[in-house]
């Protein structure tokens, strides 16, 4: 099977949506953020120059005008760059994109994708670091997709383009370097359907997009000491797999989530919340969540380290709630 | 061939204008009767720009709205007893009573959608615009808002874009010189909202609101350049708001009535059709659209209720 960077991923599912079907416009140019890869996708910009706006550095108006290009015909795949700049189109995404469905009562609908990179990566600082799927999943009106891997983000974003929704896709630099194997003719991935990467009996964790690498790496040095852990990737968080996490906790006894939006409110509250609520009696250990602090993000690098949810964070947090007193 | 869009007016634009006044007066009735809730903006006084643009305008031309959409809605063609099933909350509405006033939507004719914030609808007009032109399309888009909305920066952004990109949209700026309840003059130095869009290149002007014979054939032109490939332009229509900010508001009579009395749009398009001798035409106009106004406010009124059941439909689109 052929291997595939994540961020040559990026671009193949850029090109397969523009090739597929003519009422993709992309509209943005940071898909890769500012990266070394951001050329990258230059190519396919070269090729498809109508179909390809370079907008001002206005989010609002250029999310809504893609709304509003949605609405009208178009599917539009807009790209916000870093997470943090969602803010600056929050008024358009949450109040006019989410709603507009339902508002009309199911007349006018919004086939749109909103593309952002979200998380610490490395100096980003507390603008350039955020991750608002949580903000975003208080919204009711917009599907949520968090790839982890090439293959899953290509399948994803494929049912993305094709959902008549407003979809947000939720990237991670960190991830663009990540290699995987591609099926040659890999099909769109439904939304709602869990992975589990890694099977395990002692310890499920939770954990989306980048995340999910750091908490694999964490389970197979765990698995040295022992600890057997099973890996829930939700791939979506809306919709949200919920029997696929309720299975697990009921295959382990045991549950952390790990989650890069911060502790209070995160995407980790709502998942322990909702294990909590359905599967208490299956639970051997209190659920553990190890999310971003609630702090700004801070620059400093020994600071950043603090904040995010890193893997040696993951390791003490996993042998804390198996109970094993120690490390290996 | 690209259509060319109508510069005259006559008594059927009469008719649309009394159409307008009286659903936005059986609303207020309505409203204090406790009939209809929430919050009501209606546009009485308003009517010449919501009928002189629309009337210009193909069915398939696609139109935005603020939070006093009533007018808008029912130019492009939308019923009033849909529209007041609507406010009124039944499922019948066009919405089925999930949008309300604030929220009116019906694409069918062209009514694309209203949103309550301010200059909301701004970047979704010019996205309908860029679809129409992306898929070459004739297609013209319209975006009404308040002078309120010019002070916002969405409303920038928007015109640098519809510029830029020389889309085919048509920006209507009803200034009715009240941005709630504050005057102009207490939000911006700005005395002439046209002058914005001079600063981005976009074609302006600045027309009595009030006078039918005066928006028509300008926004005809705005449209016609719209329509073929001259991109945006911008109308500042000077306008006269005859209610308070919204239903219920203690500062509800604004003004002299003598003075509202010269500024109603419905009177004044009245005396010219008169002068232009076609009395003949107007005869029972207000009545017929009256009568069925009420109407469609009672069948309205006796639609069903929403059930538990649709509440949770439509909150994504099924595949």
């Amino acid at each position: 099977m052929p291997r595939m960077l994540y961020a040559e991923a990026v671009v193949e599912v850029l090109r397969r949506s523009v090739e597929g079907d003519d009422r993709v416009h992309l509209m943005g140019q940071y898909f890769l953020g500012l990266t070394p890869h951001r050329t990258m996708v230059g190519d396919l910009y070269r090729q498809y120059p109508d179909r390809v706006y370079f907008p001002p550095i206005a989010e609002l108006g250029y999310v809504g005008a893609g709304i509003g290009a949605a609405i009208a015909g178009l599917r539009p795949i807009v790209d916000c760059a870093t997470a943090s700049f969602t803010f600056q189109a929050f008024a358009q995404i949450l109040n006019e994109a989410a709603n507009i469905h339902y508002m009309s009562g199911g007349q006018t609908s919004v086939p749109m994708v909103i593309h952002y990179n979200h998380g610490v990566r490395g100096g980003g600082a507390a603008q350039h670091s955020h991750s608002p799927q949580a903000m975003m999943w208080n919204t009711p009106g917009l599907e949520i997709v968090t790839p982890s891997n090439p293959a899953d983000l290509i399948g994803l974003v494929l049912t993305a383009v094709a959902s008549d929704n407003p979809t947000i896709w939720v990237d991670h630099v960190r991830l663009f370097d990540i290699e995987g194997e591609v099926p040659e003719n890999i099909e769109p991935i439904p939304f709602g359907r869990a992975s589990i990467p890694r099977e395990g009996t002692d310890l499920t964790i939770f954990a989306s997009s980048w995340m999910v690498r750091r908490s694999l790496e964490a389970s197979e040095l765990l698995a040295s000491e022992g600890i057997s852990v099973e890996v829930v990737d939700p791939r979506t968080l809306v919709p949200l797999d919920e029997e696929a996490i309720l299975r697990s906790v009921a295959k382990t006894g045991r549950l952390l989530v790990v989650d890069e939006c911060h502790l209070r409110c995160g995407v980790g509250a709502e998942i322990a919340a909702t294990v909590a609520e359905h599967a208490y009696g299956d639970l051997l250990a209190p659920i553990r969540r190890l999310a971003t602090l609630d702090v700004p993000v801070p620059f400093s690098p020994p600071l950043e380290q603090y904040v995010e949810p890193t893997t040696a964070k993951i390791l003490a947090a996993a042998r804390s709630v198996t109970g094993v007193q120690s490390g290996a | 061939m690209v259509v060319t869009a109508p510069a005259q007016s006559g008594p059927e634009d009469l008719e649309m204008m009394w159409r307008i006044r009286a659903f936005e007066e059986k609303a207020s009735e309505l409203f204090a009767r406790g009939k209809i809730s929430g919050l009501l903006h209606l546009a009485i006084g308003q009517e010449a720009t919501a009928v002189g643009v629309c009337g210009a305008l193909q069915p398939t031309d696609r139109v935005f709205s603020g939070h006093r959409p009533h007018g808008h809605a029912i130019a492009k063609g939308a019923e009033t007893g849909r529209l007041f099933a609507e406010l009124a909350g039944r499922r019948t509405g066009y919405c089925g009573g999930k949008g309300g006033s604030m929220h009116l939507a019906a694409p069918e004719v062209g009514f694309v959608t209203a949103t309550g914030i301010v200059a909301g609808n701004l970047p979704l007009a010019l996205g309908a615009a860029l679809s129409s032109k992306c898929r070459g399309e004739s297609d013209v888009a319209v975006a009404f808002f308040g002078d309120g909305a010019a002070q916002t920066g969405l409303f920038h952004e928007c015109l640098n874009l519809a510029s830029l990109w020389q889309l085919p949209v048509v920006l209507v700026c009803e200034n009715n010189g009240f941005a709630e309840f504050s005057p102009l003059s207490a939000h911006t130095v700005v005395e002439r909202l046209a002058d914005h869009a001079d600063t981005y290149g976009i074609p302006t002007e600045t027309i009595d609101g009030n006078d039918l014979t005066v928006v028509r054939p300008a926004a005809a032109a705005a449209i016609d350049r719209a329509r073929n490939g001259g991109g945006p332009s911008f109308l500042e229509c000077l306008t006269h708001r005859l209610r308070g900010h919204y239903e219920g508001d203690p500062t509800l009579k604004r003004g002299a009535a003598a003075r509202d009395e010269a500024k109603d749009p419905i009177q004044r398009f009245t005396r010219f059709l008169h002068d232009a001798a076609r009395s003949a035409e107007l005869e029972g106009i207000e009545v017929r659209v009256r009568a069925e106004v009420e109407q469609a406010a009672e069948e309205a009124l006796a639609a069903p209720w929403p059930e538990r059941d649709d509440l949770l439909t439509n909150v994504v689109a099924q595949p």
